[in-house]
């Protein structure tokens, strides 16, 4: 058996309609737009919760401070990491909807004019 | 009536209210899609829910507050990195594992892979990773029912082990995807609504005065500021700092790689959909774990968690369900035997809605990848993969009752944190790499998950949590040269490592075209698997 044999049905089953999509102007700014929003965002956030790890393991004097009642600055720190992520999360849904979801549904219907109405 | 009469009947009627979604799902359920996906006809808010559902573990719910009321402050991280962890799945991975994939973590590498190479690997991690966390919820289950029947007794744990065990695997054989996410659901309301009446009680013993809850936490344990700082538990020396970043990385990189969470964005019409989910997930996962802040420094402000405490002996794993019979009026109370009773039976659905997702992931990833593919060939016909998935789904059921009953003295977070650390190591490589990365070929595929798989279970075999010390599974016996407990900070690397190392030397004929395809169909949806209708 050849090693492309091995590649399932899918793989004989290349539709060229990918390609014709894949070469569109619409589908690089697409991708363009996805990726320049969560390629950064997740350098970021990752980048924010580790500095909250390190920091927890050798800022420690910093992190005790108190600045309120029993309240220190490792416990705010540990909160606002919550406030982040929500905000990450809703910034990306609204880019995502103005930005990427408008392309992605024209491409998608241009998928199913060309294959005589859809995958199904 | 006396609280074990009402223990009794709160554990019934979860036990028939599941059983009775699940006979009613069972009647949905026609095909492999319906079975596997349940039918992708849930919507986003209902799949965010039992998402919420099956993320909310007995890990979560029992772990992270006992972990804070033992060690403070360091038992908040686990609430950080398993909010955190949900961006990766949110921004990397969701919408376009929905578009690419159908059924399992492995359809998406066998897009443009060799199919039996990848889905063998894949499905091993899948098994590997769902039995590690099934393990800790049954371990959960265990302690909860031995605490509620006033028993320390080992054959009352052991049984509750197996009856745990059996009910996941009817609800799984019966009921399909469709019936766990019902019951996923249910569990999630309860979870949530319990959660939100022990939080309100415990911070109205301090006028709502977060301060004050924290000052009692602190004094009460003896431990003072310490107890509310980072570095009781992990800030010792050096080893156990980087234990913590060890520990940090695995719960931020894990959640993505989890199978159980992945399958469940199949449960979706679309892309979208799958996104509104996350948000709704993060949403929810996020309020919970902003209140095991109160749970956790409750139970060590109300509660004695000394080193003789009860408490310290289930290792944390029953500050909740005590901290409720404290809020409720104490032990002896009628209050406090209601709350307990109220707590302990959401504890229970909590973890039986968990074990049945896992059990159903492994079930479906024997049967769909390992069965269909690698035996068959792609020649079984849907009905005898349906029929496999449910064979499996005994076989796994049996295996994590097995090894759920020698693991029974572990922190639950802790013994879930490992399976998160698999999962970061063996999965979520392979999944990044095929996603982004148009190179990727099967041998680097291969190598991630095995290479990953390995790192990390074998390092824990060689650390102090297997072998030589005194907290270990084998305490008289001492192979262990790895020194952290959480593998994360060197298996995660190897991973990543091996999969481009596998990949670059690999001679296999590019894919390129079926990148292109692959790229094209998960970020617009175009040709991707479609709801069923009835």
């Amino acid at each position: 058996m050849s090693s492309l044999d091995q590649y399932h049905d899918h793989a004989r089953r290349h539709d060229p309609v990918y390609d014709d999509l894949h070469a569109t102007p619409e589908f690089t700014r697409l991708r363009a737009a996805y990726r320049n929003f969560v390629f950064p965002a997740t350098v970021a956030f990752l980048t924010w919760y580790l500095l909250y790890v390190v920091m927890c393991n050798w800022a420690t004097d910093f992190m005790a401070t108190e600045i309120g009642d029993n309240i220190n600055v490792a416990l705010v720190f540990g909160l606002l990491q919550f406030v982040t992520t929500f905000l990450i999360a809703l910034l990306y849904a609204r880019y995502m909807g103005s930005r990427v979801d408008p392309l992605a549904r024209g491409l998608e219907e241009r998928y199913n004019s060309e294959t005589r109405g859809g995958a199904r | 009536m006396s609280s074990d009469t009402l223990t009794a009947i709160l554990f019934v009627a979860v036990v028939l209210v599941t059983v009775g979604i699940t006979f009613w799902a069972s009647r949905q359920t026609k095909g492999a899609a319906d079975f596997y996906a349940g039918g992708r006809g849930f919507s986003g808010f209902q799949n965010g829910m039992a998402i919420s559902g099956d993320y909310m573990s007995a890990a979560s719910f029992l772990g992270i507050s006992g972990a804070i009321a033992l060690f403070g402050y360091d038992g908040f991280l686990y609430s950080i990195g398993f909010l955190v962890a949900w961006l990766v799945a949110l921004l990397l991975v969701a919408e376009l594992l929905r578009n690419s994939g159908r059924y399992t973590m492995a359809d998406q590498l066998a897009y443009r892979m060799k199919q039996r190479p990848v889905r063998t690997a894949a499905s091993t991690s899948t098994v590997v990773v769902s039995i590690f966390y099934l393990l800790a919820q049954m371990v959960g289950a265990g302690a909860l029912v031995a605490l509620l029947l006033g028993a320390d007794s080992e054959a009352t744990k052991n049984l509750t082990i197996v009856a745990v065990g059996l009910l996941m695997i009817f609800y799984v054989t019966v009921g399909g995807m469709k019936g766990t996410t019902w019951v996923q659901i249910v569990k999630a309301v309860l979870l949530m609504s319990g959660t939100i009446l022990i939080t309100i009680l415990v911070l109205a013993k301090f006028d709502f005065d977060f301060g004050e809850l924290l000052g009692a936490a602190a004094s009460n344990t003896g431990k003072g500021d310490a107890f509310l700082q980072p570095g009781l538990k992990y800030g010792i020396d050096t080893t156990s700092k980087i234990d913590f970043l060890s520990l940090g990385l695995a719960l931020v990189l894990g959640t993505a790689g989890l199978p159980h969470i992945l399958i469940r964005f199949y449960t979706v019409p679309t892309a979208k959909a799958a996104r509104t989910s996350v948000l709704w997930a993060i949403g929810l996962i996020g309020a919970f774990y902003l209140m095991t802040l109160a749970l956790g420094f409750g139970a060590a402000a109300l509660l004695d968690t000394g080193p003789d405490s009860e408490v310290a002996a289930s290792g944390g794993n029953l500050a909740s369900p005590l901290l409720a019979e404290a809020v409720g009026g104490g032990a002896g109370t009628t209050g406090g035997a209601v709350l307990l009773a109220l707590i302990s039976a959401v504890a229970f659905a909590t973890i039986l809605a968990v074990v049945a997702g896992l059990t159903l992931t492994s079930a479906s990833s024997v049967a769909h990848d390992l069965y269909a593919t690698v035996f068959k060939r792609g020649a079984a016909t849907e009905r005898d993969e349906v029929r496999v998935a449910k064979i499996s789904a005994f076989v796994i059921g049996g295996i994590a009752i097995a090894l759920a009953i020698p693991a029974q003295k572990l922190n639950i977070a802790f013994l879930v944190a490992l399976a998160f650390a698999v999962a970061a190591s063996a999965n979520l490589p392979s999944l990044i790499y095929n996603l982004f990365w148009r190179r990727f070929n099967t041998r680097g595929a291969t190598w991630a998950i095995y290479g990953g798989l390995i790192a990390s279970v074998g390092l824990v075999f060689f650390s102090p949590v297997v072998s030589g010390s005194e907290t270990a599974l084998f305490v008289d016996h001492d192979w262990s040269w790895f020194p952290l407990s959480n593998p994360g900070i060197v298996s995660i690397p190897t991973g990543f490592l091996l999969g481009w190392l596998g990949t670059v030397t690999s001679n296999e004929p590019e894919t390129a075209d079926r990148y292109t395809e692959l790229e094209v169909r998960a970020l617009t949806g175009a040709g991707a698997e479609q709801a069923v209708h009835h």
